[in-house]
């Protein structure tokens, strides 16, 4: 246990280390999130004009969900990223062959996107709150929504970081990135779900970030909805992914 | 076609019009080969705008629900998109492999040969402007399929696809432009989320008019990324906008001249550096 511990610890800080020290991968990671809640928040507002809108905190709360997830969620995917990069320098491999617990190299990822996304959870809700955003939950709410935060980004992180040594290639990114992106915006982004109409909506119900959303929402607006199928789905995604980064490591274990 | 490129000219030699244009032509030609030899950059920055706008096309459809929206139908609103992001992808190829030309020191060898830098620098744009039209192509071709309609009619749909090339045109040249003067492909692909910044900070989802955040409507008055949407938007929305086109094809040229001048003097720049 304590081979897995420190395995997992030096490379989560490592992960860390390398996001804090180079702009060209932190800059990014905290601004396209900002970006995203000013361009929604900001130019979309609008939209909380169509009758039968309602979300009683205002609709740059209702982005500022959005946002917040999404950032979690691409959290993860640019951890995918930095190990894809681990195995195209090379570094990846002497990894494999020094570590004494290699499934704390998992876990060690998936710290490190953790701790990425505090900071850049913080940045996009101070950020929020700045720009006049209403929060009606109470505090155990809050701390709901921030656990399904965290939740959205370990999944997307065991996502990513399977994914990566499975291919074990930076060109890989575009495949990381896409199916999270594409599931993210087949979600309700700019309208609750009642709102949609036609293929979208259709989509949207059978979406599982649907109910993570809504369940977001809910507890940012203190009444919270569909708080525990969005919990339950997110523990499946990360068993469930759990077992494939496993896989993952498995295969690049065989490739040398 | 082969060119030929002799070292043995006295020094201030000018070549011929026809000389350059031959040059051109076989750069061109490279450009364009080397563009549709590599699948994923067509099909991928193809692909990407096509996505959204299924999405957004459909997620916010309601918007058409807002008093005074100009179109019934999101998708006629939104169809400008693809054109313009789709644009910014090609001046990211353009900029990416002028970049690779310089990082491995062919812009080095080409240097030693007579060859005019206007002629290298219009050249590497040709595969980019076959990119463009590709892309012009199958965008007008699925919001057609998608139920499109051109309140200006066929001939509203031929000039949305010049007044999209030329925007194609001139992102590639500012993509060409960042090659040049910083040398990199890690560089150029750097400055990407800035251009998807002006495209997201504009009249992209919501007319100027019905923008309620009073400092997101000056920023996108101010952003003349608005005025090639609203260019290009005008002939399927409105009909002949007269002054929506104006304003669409002149920043576009603005943008094309000004950034094939800069890019012009950093190609001179850089060919005397080398």
């Amino acid at each position: 246990m304590s081979r897995f511990v420190s395995v997992a610890r030096g490379v989560a800080w490592r992960s860390i280390h390398n996001t804090l020290v180079n702009p060209a991968i932190l800059v990014p990671s905290i601004v396209f999130p900002l970006f995203f809640l000013i361009a929604f928040a900001g130019g979309l507002s609008r939209i909380s004009d169509v009758p039968n809108f309602h979300y009683p905190p205002g609709y740059t709360a209702f982005q500022f969900v959005f946002v917040f997830l999404q950032s979690a969620a691409f959290g993860g995917v640019f951890t995918g990223f930095a190990v894809a990069r681990d195995f195209d320098s090379g570094f990846a491999r002497r990894l494999l062959l020094s570590a004494p617990r290699r499934s704390g190299i998992i876990a060690g990822y998936a710290l490190g996107a953790l701790g990425r996304w505090a900071l850049t959870g913080t940045v996009v809700t101070i950020a929020a709150l700045i720009a006049g955003m209403n929060v009606d939950g109470d505090g155990i709410q809050l701390v709901g929504l921030l656990g399904l935060g965290i939740a959205v980004n370990l999944a997307a992180a065991l996502w990513a970081v399977g994914l990566a040594m499975f291919l074990r290639t930076e060109q890989a990114g575009a495949v990381i990135q896409m199916p999270v992106f594409v599931l993210l915006f087949l979600a309700p982004v700019y309208v609750p779900l009642s709102l949609l109409t036609g293929w979208i909506h259709d989509v949207a119900k059978l979406n599982p970030v649907t109910p993570v959303l809504e369940a977001g929402r809910g507890l940012l607006a203190g009444s919270p909805v569909k708080v525990t199928i969005a919990f339950v789905g997110l523990v499946a995604a990360f068993l469930v992914l759990s077992a494939f980064a496993r896989r993952g490591l498995a295969s690049a274990e065989r490739a040398g | 076609m082969a060119v030929e490129l002799t070292a043995d000219q006295p020094a201030g030699f000018s070549p011929p019009a026809a000389h350059v244009l031959e040059q051109t032509l076989a750069i061109a030609r490279r450009a364009i080969v080397r563009t549709t030899r590599q699948r994923a950059l067509i099909v991928f920055p193809m692909i990407f705008p096509l996505i959204l706008f299924a999405i957004n096309g459909s997620a916010l459809s309601s918007a058409t629900r807002i008093p005074d929206f100009p179109t019934h139908d999101y998708r006629d609103f939104l169809i400008a998109m693809p054109f313009v992001q789709g644009a910014m992808f090609v001046s990211i190829t353009a900029g990416v492999d002028l970049a690779r030309d310089i990082e491995s020191g062919f812009l080095n060898r080409l240097s030693m040969t007579p060859i005019r830098g206007e002629a290298l620098l219009v050249g590497q744009l040709g595969g980019a402007l076959v990119l463009g039209v590709i892309q012009a192509i199958v965008y007008l071709l699925v919001g057609l399929a998608t139920g499109v309609s051109f309140a200006s009619g066929v001939g509203g749909a031929l000039v949305l696809l010049a007044l999209s090339i030329l925007i194609s045109f001139a992102f590639a040249s500012l993509g060409v432009l960042l090659a040049l003067r910083f040398g990199t492909g890690e560089a150029v692909q750097g400055i990407f989320p800035l251009l998807f910044v002006t495209l997201f900070l504009s009249s992209s989802s919501l007319p100027r008019n019905l923008i309620k955040a009073p400092w997101f409507r000056d920023v996108a008055t101010y952003n003349p990324v608005s005025y090639l949407l609203e260019g290009l938007r005008s002939l399927v929305i409105t009909g002949w906008d007269a002054q929506a086109l104006a304003l669409g094809f002149g920043f576009a040229l603005a943008l094309l001249v000004i950034a094939l001048g800069l890019a012009q003097a950093a190609m001179k720049s850089r060919l005397t550096r080398t």
